[in-house]
């Protein structure tokens, strides 16, 4: 049924230029910047999930990442398990985790929601910050010795890179699939009118509890993996507030709702922000661009460019979802 | 006429590879905005300084060629992500053959995992955490003296003068603070010297109120700790504020800074462990003496060198001696030759360990104790106070 | 004079400028349904503001409370202009989104122009000395400044024309409409107003501690769990949920880690969220 669906395929070719570009000539100067494209695509595609599904704005997003990345460095460090294995458990542990707390806080509704997410965001940051064994707020460093296993630092750069291009795609089918699902339509039902869903027999509450669980996994595992590629991780850059909001901003860009809406949104913001920070003269001025240009989308055009190209050209809402 | 011109140009560039003029390019971050601001100047200008004077005097000469040296630099904005991205930069883009590292041990970590990925040659300077050090690296090399000396110099002065004093350590959760207060509390305990009360503020931390009162609560007399300078500065005058009576207050890293006599009377007093001082009279057996390091320096920027500036110029001293005695920029043999060096500059003596699970810390250098002291004239100076071999006066004791 | 109720007092003094700084942000929410994300951006001017004044005119920082105070109130007109006139009304991601544009904006024109590193103003009023403990001037004038003007705000919105009208609009926008009142105008002045409280409240702490752009955001924080606290659109509770925070923070710290604070100030904002929606004093909103 999904395989029917040809923005399937096109998730795939998408994924496989991400591999073949920068393998091809050995670029390793392009993976860095694809693979920077590649994370914001995952936080961007599983936000969408509670923001453009199911109509819940989470401005704590990046705690699911930053928690992945600690739980997936503490045990692929300390307690020495392989990479895939440490990376799928920071998933899991982290999706249960979003469980429990989604169950207590999901019974909020809008702004109290939002806020209450903020919160999740802090403490979690300011436990983090006070917990010993993994490194307060020095942090954990990885031994150099670590990507051995894996054939040294350079291959294991290149696998991790594998490693997260698969999540990247799995985040987008993840998001095609559940949108051609009943469990989605229950979702936008939720989003359009939540009590005449509950009245019309969605159960709100488990269906909110499960996408907000769903949402963690994938952005867990990828932190798990990115963590572990920067050797390092530490309170101060595991729980960037400020990501999570340049989350928001991509999902807004590219049109909320759309799988290829959070992709392009992704994709273009971080083009921006990396050209902008390297730039000499405009790298102060990376957040006033961005910040503007939010505030167009927000004023004049709120289904970002997703909603612009589908109002263009109404045909390809079939083919790109 | 065209012909002529091709002729001409092909035998200038002849001539000039005849006389094998190279570029070498170092790489490095600098703090130029953001909370370590005015520690990562210091360091920076101890680099731009020695680039200066090696490229006048014609570059670095290694095996028949000299090599002019060009720095790439960024600003890190204090900020360890950018330093990941930065250094990544520094090697792939702009082709660094080696590599400073940005100022402050946890910025340096992060850049040793990056450099230590792509096996490539990183001085530290300006970060005496030793545990990066122990994570199995091949090519860094710190010229700091590690750590746990910081506060070994401040306690043993403490011993001499007032045993019976009531220590509290307030300091910055971050790895440097950690690295050095975590064993100088045991070296405390050894020395028999009475630890009243010890807490770690949140690297952010703008506003100590609430700790200070609870050091006035301990009854502690004397105060060891701190971090850079953002956080030790306010520290201290936020101290001066609540009127704390200490009759020591030792900080790290912040009163080395120029910068510090802007706090006014909170600045007086007040003593810091150094990695080097001006009246350190080594006898250099490479590059200059320490007066005509700080004359240079001062008649460049019009302020005193601080230990940060030396560390700065001495990184480049070592690494310019490491390239002599290896005859060229091969990354493995200028690491054998940075691995053998064993020698005394105007900073001191210099001597990294190979011993795999440490590899690079620096095992040669020692600190010294400064104080700022009111001179004759009521203007504040800093006197090295502790070890008394090399002192240059006493150390005040009450200090105010 | 012991240690707790040295740290209590102190706790005191710093939750009374809390509660000045929430009540901007009480206020917007209150009357126009807005999660003003620009209010840290705001607070974090308000101390640029004190120091390009202070360094201008070198007097007395707290009388230049005044010229920015009147600055605020400008601003938030602009900023009511430019992102949020638009926005009222529309579903709460919009306003959200909106506000937090121009906060990306602020802080990248204010990284712009002063970095990220550390600003100070430097003036000290003398303090008050009791046993062992002092209580610095600065931090006893910014506790006695918030008071003043949250008093003034209550007077204000309780006993002149213009505030309440902003009440009725607060209550019922509809119905003011049908009452004859300009809501335009009236949204106008209250989000002016709201930002006006965040710039003076910054400006009171910029003698506090060295600050960035950057450094309204923990204000920021600690001004939705104060809103939260004490429910929306009532300003007077705004200030009094801000002593009491401030007085739970003086009263936890002698006995655990500093550090420790913020985890729990977080955890009780999403337990009151969850357990009292309508905040602990406040009433109900949609």
């Amino acid at each position: 049924m999904i395989l029917r669906r040809p923005f399937f395929w096109i998730i795939l070719a998408i994924a496989a230029l991400f591999l073949y570009l920068p393998l091809r000539s050995n670029d390793v100067s392009l993976r860095e910047d694809l693979i920077l494209i590649a994370i914001a695509i995952i936080l961007a595609s599983n936000l969408n999930l509670m923001i453009g599904y199911t109509g819940y704005v989470n401005f704590g997003h990046i705690v699911f990442y930053g928690l992945g990345g600690y739980i997936g460095l503490y045990l692929a460090t300390v307690l020495g398990w392989n990479l895939v294995l440490s990376a799928l458990m920071a998933g899991l542990a982290v999706s249960v985790c979003a469980l429990l707390f989604g169950l207590l806080i999901l019974r909020l509704r809008g702004a109290y929601f939002a806020l209450a997410t903020i919160g999740v965001l802090q403490a979690v940051q300011a436990f983090v910050a006070n917990f010993d064994p993994w490194g307060r707020s020095t942090g954990m460093y990885l031994s150099f010795a670590v990507y051995q296993p894996l054939g040294g630092a350079m291959r294991a750069l290149w696998l991790t890179y594998y490693l997260i291009i698969a999540v990247m795609a799995l985040s987008m089918i993840l998001s095609l699939a559940i949108k051609n699902s009943k469990f989605g339509l229950g979702l936008f039902a939720i989003r359009e009118d939540e009590d005449a869903a509950v009245v019309l027999g969605v159960n709100a509450t488990v269906y909110k509890a499960i996408i907000y669980s769903v949402s963690a996994f994938l952005p867990a595992v990828a932190g798990a993996l990115m963590f572990y590629k920067n050797g390092m991780i530490d309170p101060s850059i595991a729980f960037e507030y400020m990501l999570s909001l340049e989350g928001i901003v991509m999902l807004m860009l590219g049109g909320q709702g759309a799988v290829m809406g959070a992709a392009l949104g992704a994709a273009l913001y971080e083009k921006l922000r990396s050209f902008l920070l390297t730039s000499p003269t405009l790298s102060n001025f990376h957040l006033v661009i961005a910040g503007g240009l939010l505030l167009l989308v927000v004023l004049f055009a709120p289904g970002g460019l997703i909603g612009w190209f589908y109002r263009v050209l109404p045909r390809a809402r079939k083919v790109i979802e | 006429m065209k012909n002529v011109a091709l002729l001409a140009s092909v035998l200038i560039l002849l001539v000039t590879a005849g006389f094998g003029q190279q570029t070498l390019t170092v790489g490095f971050t600098e703090s130029k905005t953001g909370a370590l601001n005015v520690d990562s100047l210091e360091q920076y200008r101890g680099f731009e300084l020695w680039r200066d004077q090696v490229n006048a005097a014609g570059g670095i000469k290694a095996g028949g060629k000299s090599y002019n040296i060009k720095f790439a630099s960024y600003d890190d904005e204090s900020n360890s992500k950018r330093v990941q991205q930065l250094y990544t930069r520094l090697i792939l883009e702009d082709k660094a053959d080696f590599l400073f590292s940005p100022y402050s041990s946890p910025l340096t970590a992060t850049a040793a995992v990056v450099t230590e990925q792509y096996g490539k040659i990183m001085l530290t300077t300006g970060a005496a955490e030793g545990k990066t050090y122990t994570l199995g690296n091949h090519c860094l090399f710190q010229m700091f003296a590690p750590a746990p000396e910081y506060l070994k110099v401040a306690l043993d002065a403490l011993k001499t003068k007032d045993p019976k004093a009531t220590v509290a350590f307030v300091y910055e959760d971050s790895s440097f603070s950690v690295a050095v207060v975590t064993p100088a509390k045991a070296y405390a305990q050894q020395l028999g010297i009475n630890v009243v009360f010890t807490e770690a503020y949140a690297p952010a931390t703008t506003d100590f109120s609430a700790i200070i009162d609870k050091v006035i609560a301990s009854k502690a007399t004397v105060l060891l700790g701190g971090g850079h300078y953002a956080d030790g500065s306010t520290l201290a005058r936020q101290l001066y504020g609540h009127k704390v009576p200490l009759k020591m207050l030792t900080l790290l890293v912040a009163p080395d800074s120029p910068q510090w006599t802007e706090l006014g009377d909170a600045a007086v007093g007040v003593t810091v462990p150094s990695q080097w001082a001006p009246q350190s009279a080594f006898k250099a057996q490479y590059g200059p003496s320490g007066a005509d390091f700080a004359k240079a320096y001062a008649a460049k920027y019009n302020t005193p060198p601080s230990y940060e500036s030396a560390g700065g110029y001495a990184s480049g001293l070592i690494l310019q001696r490491a390239i002599e005695q290896s005859g060229g920029i091969d990354t493995a043999k200028v690491a054998d030759a940075l691995n053998a060096t064993d020698i005394t500059t105007f900073y001191g003596r210099t001597k990294f360990s190979t011993a795999a699970n440490e590899h690079g810390l620096q095992v040669g250098h020692s600190m010294v104790l400064a104080q700022w002291q009111k001179d004759k004239s009521g203007k504040l100076v800093k006197e090295v106070v502790w070890p008394l071999a090399g002192k240059s006066a006493n150390l005040v004791y009450p200090m105010r | 004079m012991s240690g707790v109720l040295a740290s209590m007092i102190d706790g005191l003094l710093v939750g009374a400028v809390y509660g000045l700084a929430a009540m901007g942000l009480s206020l917007i929410w209150g009357v126009m349904d807005v999660i003003n994300l620009t209010h840290g951006a705001m607070i974090a001017l308000g101390m640029f503001a004190m120091y390009l004044l202070f360094g201008a005119l070198m007097t007395n920082a707290y009388v230049l409370l005044l010229p920015v105070m009147a600055a605020g109130l400008l601003l938030g007109i602009v900023v009511y202009w430019m992102s949020v006139h638009r926005v009222v009304g529309r579903p709460m991601l919009m306003s959200l989104l909106s506000t937090f544009a121009v906060n990306m904006m602020v802080i990248g024109i204010g990284t712009a122009i002063w970095s990220t590193s550390p600003y100070n103003v430097n003036f000290s009023l003398p303090g008050i000395t009791i046993g062992a403990y002092t209580f610095t001037g600065n931090h006893i004038a910014a506790a006695i400044g918030a008071v003043v003007i949250a008093l003034a705000l209550q007077l204000f919105l309780y006993h002149t024309r213009t505030g309440k009208a902003i009440r009725a609009v607060a209550d019922n926008r509809e119905a003011a409409e049908l009452m004859g009142i300009s809501t335009t105008a009236v949204l106008t002045i209250a989000f002016g107003i709201g930002i006006a409280l965040a710039c003076t409240s910054g400006a009171l702490v910029s003698t506090l501690f060295p600050f960035t752009i950057l450094s309204g955001a923990t204000y920021q924080l600690k001004s939705f769990v104060v809103t939260i606290l004490a429910g929306l659109g009532k300003p007077f509770g705004a200030l009094v949920a801000g002593v009491l925070l401030g007085l739970l923070e003086g009263v936890v710290t002698p006995f655990i880690a500093v550090s420790w604070i913020p985890l729990i100030e977080f955890g009780l904002f999403v337990v009151v969220l969850v357990a009292f929606p309508q905040g602990i004093f406040g009433r109900a909103t949609a």
